[in-house]
């Protein structure tokens, strides 16, 4: 049989492992913490005065216009949304899969999507142009009919998909956290973290019986979470595929974007997880270079599919014999936006077969900079995806730009500071990884541990 | 959610090997309704004390078969019924299109209604229960006998308790 690698390093003892994890909450913050979540709380403020100006004044401040009706904020939806898909691949299908590994980085995986959904569900919200009116989003009885929404629509499928989405991963997310916020209210020394962490504990005492019912929530949680992660992508996707749009209109859509997704996500992790790892080093027993190297593994694998999924495109458009959809590839590849395909193809099909070696793949500072390649790489796919089907349909007098603009510039950094504040805050007040879960497993690969 | 607790008594453990043995005598010894507590789910303690197959998973399906016809339910109603629209020439009742919203809404109703099953289950959420010892939920596992079980007597239990290695004895509410 062969031997495997210790999950956690350094032969822990159950109560160092409380003590390490609880530290950053117990703890004051760091001077890199404080600068990292100033600067990143400036872009916040930045990122508010910005969506202000675009509600206050309205959408033409973006660089979306006839034909490109959909621009940087659906673009930016997407991306967001897809950074998401790791968290809940991590949390619920590695758990499906008994993957022992995942415990340790699942915690922070899910607060990442859960921060990701958020920063993502603002942008079809606002780009709805009157966000006072998003109510009409939902079918409620009205005094206009009652005139019902269209649940024949993708875009009201992605309605549902989202607000369930997010709803379902921060109960995931909560619920894996309560023995955890148990832990720190029973070794609170001070009042006021007893009662913060005695609320959000919901008063859990880890009885047998109430971890047995637990255990098996976890597992009906992740039992669900896994098929609708799935489709929400998949719906995502449909928001383009159910569009007669050449270049939109393909069904290699629903996995190629849930492979981009996860992609992209695990590119997200391994950027934050290098961060975490620099901030806290005792989490380096946790988050071990194991973890790091499955990471990249699944880089490199799902690089590849979305590699597979560019080639496939190109081939129907050929294959399909229609000119719009050859026409529309031609132009993706070498128009006014080939570059984009380009840097796209470079950053995500290329960039991470480094990780074929050894090497590269256990090297911090190189996966980082692959990782930070995947997120430009991915964030361009779906710039290609929208923009150069849109710029460039069956009518050469229906052709046209996408007109950037500053905002567009703006809105895209400034979510990264909407993210990046909840992120920081996240590592410091919540236990950044699992407490009770990462207990049973503290002996695997020292010759124990084999539940 | 008011619950009643109960006095009796509690030993500590300090592993996890000594908190199964524990629970597998304490069963053996005929006591029905005491506890283990553990900072984690402990692999085998289900066994040890007998604790039956959770029923969340009952409700997951019932909620889930609701959450799917009612999804069905809205989006035939809405769309067939209440005010009926012609949208492209599509069928009013267009089940296809109407099958993601009726997918998310039984993972929504099963998800939520688990959570809330567990609630009720865990008597959760408490407000300040007693703790028997704050290590509990760090690297301490105990066991605890109500004062109701059957063939509670303090004297005994004491003894098994001693004998089973227990690191403390008291009497605690819990």
């Amino acid at each position: 049989m062969m031997k495997r690698n210790p999950l956690v390093l350094g032969h822990k003892t159950l109560k160092q492992i409380t003590e390490d994890i609880v530290a950053p909450v117990e703890t004051m913050p760091s001077k890199g913490w404080l600068g990292l979540f100033l600067s990143a709380k400036m872009l916040f403020i930045f990122y508010i005065i910005t969506l202000a100006l675009v509600v206050s004044t309205g959408m033409g401040l973006l660089g979306v216009n006839h034909p490109n009706g959909w621009g940087t904020m659906i673009i930016t939806f997407v991306f967001w949304i897809g950074i998401g898909h790791a968290g809940t691949l991590i949390s619920a299908i590695l758990f499906l899969f008994r993957q022992k590994w995942r415990t340790s980085v699942a915690r922070t995986a899910e607060a990442m999507t859960v921060f990701a959904v958020m920063t993502a569900g603002l942008f079809p919200l606002l780009h709805t142009g009157r966000p006072w009116l998003d109510f009409w989003l939902f079918p409620y009885p009205n005094q206009r009919g009652p005139l019902w929404v269209n649940f024949r629509s993708p875009l009201l499928w992605d309605v549902f998909a989202v607000s369930t989405y997010a709803t379902v991963s921060m109960v995931f997310w909560y619920i894996g956290m309560v023995p955890d916020f148990a832990t720190i209210r029973d070794r609170a020394k001070n009042k006021i973290r007893h009662t913060v962490y005695g609320i959000l504990s919901l008063g859990w005492r880890g009885t047998a019986k109430n971890w047995s019912h637990y255990e098996m929530l976890y597992l009906l949680l992740a039992g669900l979470s896994a098929p609708l992660v799935l489709s929400v992508h998949t719906i995502v996707s449909f928001d383009f595929a159910v569009s007669n749009l050449p270049g939109w209109h393909t069904t290699i859509f629903p996995p190629y974007f849930v492979a981009g997704a996860i992609f992209s996500g695990f590119g997200m992790v391994v950027t934050l997880m290098t961060f975490v790892r620099i901030g806290f080093p005792e989490f380096k027993n946790y988050i071990t270079l194991d973890h790091m190297e499955v990471m990249n593994k699944i880089i490199m694998t799902t690089g590849l599919m979305v590699g597979y999924a560019y080639a496939s495109e190109f081939f129907v458009a050929w294959y399909s014999g229609n000119i719009y959809e050859r026409a529309v590839f031609i132009n993706r590849a070498l128009g006014a936006y080939g570059w984009s395909y380009w840097v796209m193809v470079s950053c995500n099909v290329l960039i991470p077969q480094l990780f074929w070696f050894k090497k590269i793949r256990r090297s911090i500072p190189i996966m980082f900079v692959i990782s930070i390649f995947v997120n430009i790489g991915m964030w361009f796919e779906r710039f290609v995806i929208t923009v150069t089907s849109l710029h460039h349909d069956f009518l050469p007098s229906n052709w046209g730009n996408y007109a950037w603009t500053m905002y567009d510039t703006a809105i895209l950094v400034g979510s990264f500071g909407m993210f990046l504040t909840l992120f920081l805050l996240y590592l410091r007040v919540f236990p950044a990884i699992s407490i009770a879960e990462i207990k049973p497993v503290k002996d695997v690969g020292y010759g124990g541990g084999q539940h | 959610m008011a619950t009643i607790y109960k006095p009796g008594m509690a030993a500590i453990f300090e592993t996890e090997e000594a908190i199964l043995k524990a629970a597998h005598k304490v069963k053996e010894m005929g006591f029905k309704k005491f506890d283990a507590i553990t900072p984690y789910p402990v692999h085998g303690m289900e066994e040890a004390c007998g604790i039956q197959r959770s029923w969340i998973p009952y409700v997951a399906f019932v909620m889930g078969v609701f959450g799917c016809s009612s999804g069905w339910l809205l989006t035939w109603w809405t769309s067939a019924v209440n005010w009926p629209l012609n949208i492209g020439g599509k069928p009013f009742h267009s089940l296809p299109a109407f099958i993601p919203i009726m997918f998310e809404l039984t993972i929504l109703f099963s998800a939520l209604s688990s959570v809330a099953a567990l609630f009720y289950a865990c008597g959760l959420p408490r407000v300040n229960p007693p703790i028997i010892h704050p290590d509990l939920t760090c690297h301490k596992f105990a066991i605890f006998i109500p004062r109701d079980d059957v063939g509670y007597d303090e004297g005994k239990i004491e003894g098994m308790f001693q004998a089973l290695g227990a690191s403390a004895i008291k009497r605690a509410e819990f």
